[in-house]
């Protein structure tokens, strides 16, 4: 039998039929669903006349529209409290489990699905967004999805899609004090672009990667879509099966034998072949901090932003309108330039770990004056664990206030807006222009690096915290 | 919803030499909140296109009236980022048909196609050449020959699209049509997998 992929395992154990010259027919083992990318689909299965094939595959939870104050009240926005009473109305209509708001479940999508044990190893896992690509810590083949694929996989469990590349990123060594998963990932996107893993499946392999936590694996998948990457992936092993082990999905008792027995063999044979591979060094990543308006455009914290002349001749228009957008200048130093918002939550970085990471850094310190901070917890499971181990005492003694969960600041459909011209350091994962807010100029890094500039103010490098 | 059929194009075209536009400039998150796929259109672009009072920013190449046409020129990496199908919603409710870049992102690519708009990806030299060319340059769009030419210097291109994908677009068929058709199919394997 010729060598595979791990991702190749999957994906051909998924794969109903091939079309002759045309995508692959993909069976589709979990749905995860949010109120933004779906009204629009099950409006189509109506118009149709049917219903969802596998509700029970299915999972909903409002996340990316839904405010992270009072979520006891009715939503005050009138559209967005119908777009998630539309949510709760079509799950209702076809049978789906729904995590609503306030529901002990309820959180940001990729949060969830891997704390209640629905994200398994070797699934297919889609969602109508592209940082489904988190599920693929787990090994799986998890990737996002358009509205119209959405309702094809509702209608039919399936999806039509073109097989991609496969791309090895092994990262060896151990990784530096200070240094976070999220500047691992960063680290890889600053040197393949935000396009380098475009048309691509990537696993990501090597002891860096090994070595993270489930938490620190999920940052890394999940931000494979900001390479371009169709998603991401690690190997499953002890660690993925000790997180998985007695959550409420997962399988039990000898379910949970026979599937960890399964779950053993989801590896890359050791003479197969990937389209394309990279090998980088753990030991020469530092802490990583982006200044423009892409997350492949970052570089380590003490490093100044590229010449001019370190551009592509074709690429510097577009270079420039990026620095002018952010206020800032080629070759400029980026250690003390000015914070005035921090914003520690998303699917990236809103996890338990991200948030204990931030408060151990503040703790017995205080928020810089004149300084904003959102921090939000990724789900209702992790606002109530941050309570529960004192992390919300922390934060508040430090001046902070742990809002409620839900995507919040990331993309700001909801209040949750950083006002224009405002530098924001942002635990997310775009920083795009307008992406937290019109006019808003966002900052990527980790959780540690948040708190650094959460407490001075400004472009501090956590390593001198 | 049924997508219209593709024909063959020539029409003058919009040019947006910006390389790497995300989703959230084609349409950023505050305008999803639709439960619907019409009006994206008017905020297509939204925050190049309009200042914060909603009036047009005169220097934003959507409201300069000489450039118009079904085609879309951008710089490469178009479409990179969320995968909100609202972004090919609102180049779809604009008027556009087909978008031309270098490059695309995977997400977009595919949400393109499944709502009629064909992505064209060009050589950078061809790209090139048809953003230094005048107002009034045209281009032709044969999707039945997989060919694009810029009629103002008279140089062709082939590009490439599978099959189905293809034939999808000429005959307006949808992918959920094809996967209800084979329901018998999954079906069994399902079983398969039991």
């Amino acid at each position: 039998m010729a060598s595979k992929t791990l991702f190749d395992k999957i994906w051909d154990m998924h794969e109903v039929k091939t079309i002759k010259d045309g995508p692959s027919v993909l069976y589709i083992d979990r749905h995860l669903v949010h109120e933004v990318t779906s009204p629009q689909a099950f409006g189509g299965l109506k118009e149709r006349g049917i219903k969802v094939l596998r509700p029970e595959k299915t999972f909903a939870t409002p996340d990316h529209n839904i405010p992270t104050i009072n979520q006891h009240l009715p939503i005050a926005d009138k559209i967005s409290r119908f777009q998630v009473d539309t949510l709760t109305k079509n799950c209702e209509e076809h049978n789906i489990q729904l995590f609503g708001l306030l529901h002990p479940k309820n959180g940001i999508v990729h949060v969830v699905g891997p704390e209640n044990g629905i994200t398994q190893p070797g699934m297919t896992i889609v969602c109508g967004d592209s940082h489904t690509s988190t599920h693929g810590a787990f090994g799986s083949i998890a990737f996002g999805i358009g509205t119209s694929e959405v309702e094809m996989v509702l209608a039919t469990q399936c999806i039509l899609q073109p097989r991609p590349k496969t791309m090895k990123i092994n990262v060896e060594g151990k990784l530096a004090k200070g240094v976070t998963a999220k500047d691992l990932v960063l680290y890889v996107i600053a040197k393949l672009t935000a396009s380098g893993g475009t048309g691509y499946f990537v696993e990501f392999a090597g002891s860096a990667f090994r070595n993270l936590s489930m938490e620190g694996r999920m940052t890394v998948c999940n931000m494979s879509i900001e390479m371009g990457a169709r998603g991401g992936l690690i190997a499953p092993d002890e660690k993925t099966f000790a997180y998985v082990k007695g959550r409420e999905y997962a399988p039990k008792g000898a379910d949970w034998d026979a599937a960890v027995e399964k779950w053993k063999a989801l590896v890359s044979d050791a003479d197969a072949v990937f389209d394309k591979v990279y090998n980088y060094d753990a030991a020469d990543i530092e802490p990583m901090i982006t200044y423009g308006t892409n997350p492949g455009m970052g570089v380590g914290i003490t490093q100044n932003i590229p010449t001019l002349e370190s551009i592509d001749e074709s690429s510097r228009k577009t270079y420039l309108k990026s620095l002018e957008y952010m206020g800032y200048e080629p070759g400029e130093e980026l250690l003390g330039k000015k914070v005035d918002w921090i914003f520690v939550g998303s699917c990236t970085n809103g996890r338990i770990e991200d948030l204990r990471v931030f408060a151990e850094a503040v703790k017995g310190k205080k928020k810089a004056e004149g300084l904003t901070a959102w921090i939000v917890p990724g789900s209702q499971q992790v606002e109530k664990q941050a309570v529960a181990e004192g992390i919300k005492d922390i934060l508040e003694e430090a001046g902070f206030e742990l809002r409620q969960p839900g995507c919040s600041a990331c993309l700001a459909m909801n209040d949750d807006k950083v006002p224009a011209g405002k530098y924001a350091v942002a635990t997310s994962n775009r920083n795009f222009e307008g992406r937290q807010g019109p006019g808003a100029r966002t900052l990527l890094a980790s959780p540690l690096t948040a708190a650094a500039c959460a407490i001075s103010g400004v472009i501090t490098d956590p390593r001198t915290l | 919803m049924p997508i219209d059929k593709f024909v063959t194009i020539e029409s003058t075209y919009v040019p947006l030499p910006i390389e790497n536009v995300d989703t959230d400039q084609i349409i950023p998150a505050r305008f999803l909140k639709s439960t619907t796929k019409e009006g994206f259109g008017d905020n297509l672009f939204a925050d190049w296109r309009y200042n914060k009072d909603g009036s047009p920013k005169a220097d934003f190449v959507l409201n300069k009236p000489e450039y118009k046409g079904e085609v879309l020129v951008a710089g490469k990496n178009f479409g990179s980022g969320s995968s909100r199908e609202h972004a090919a919603w609102a180049i779809r409710g604009y008027g556009f048909k087909v978008v031309v870049s270098s490059f695309f992102a995977d997400i977009f690519q595919n949400n393109s196609l499944n709502n009629g708009v064909l992505p064209v990806i060009v050589s950078e030299k061809f790209l090139q050449e048809l953003f230094e060319a005048g107002i009034d340059n045209k281009v032709n769009v044969n999707l039945k020959e997989q060919t694009i030419t810029n009629l103002g210097n008279g140089k062709s291109e082939s590009f490439e699209i599978n099959s189905y994908k293809k034939n999808c677009l000429i005959n307006g068929y949808d992918d959920i049509d094809y996967l209800l058709n084979i329901k018998d199919e999954i079906a069994s394997y399902e079983l398969s997998r039991a």
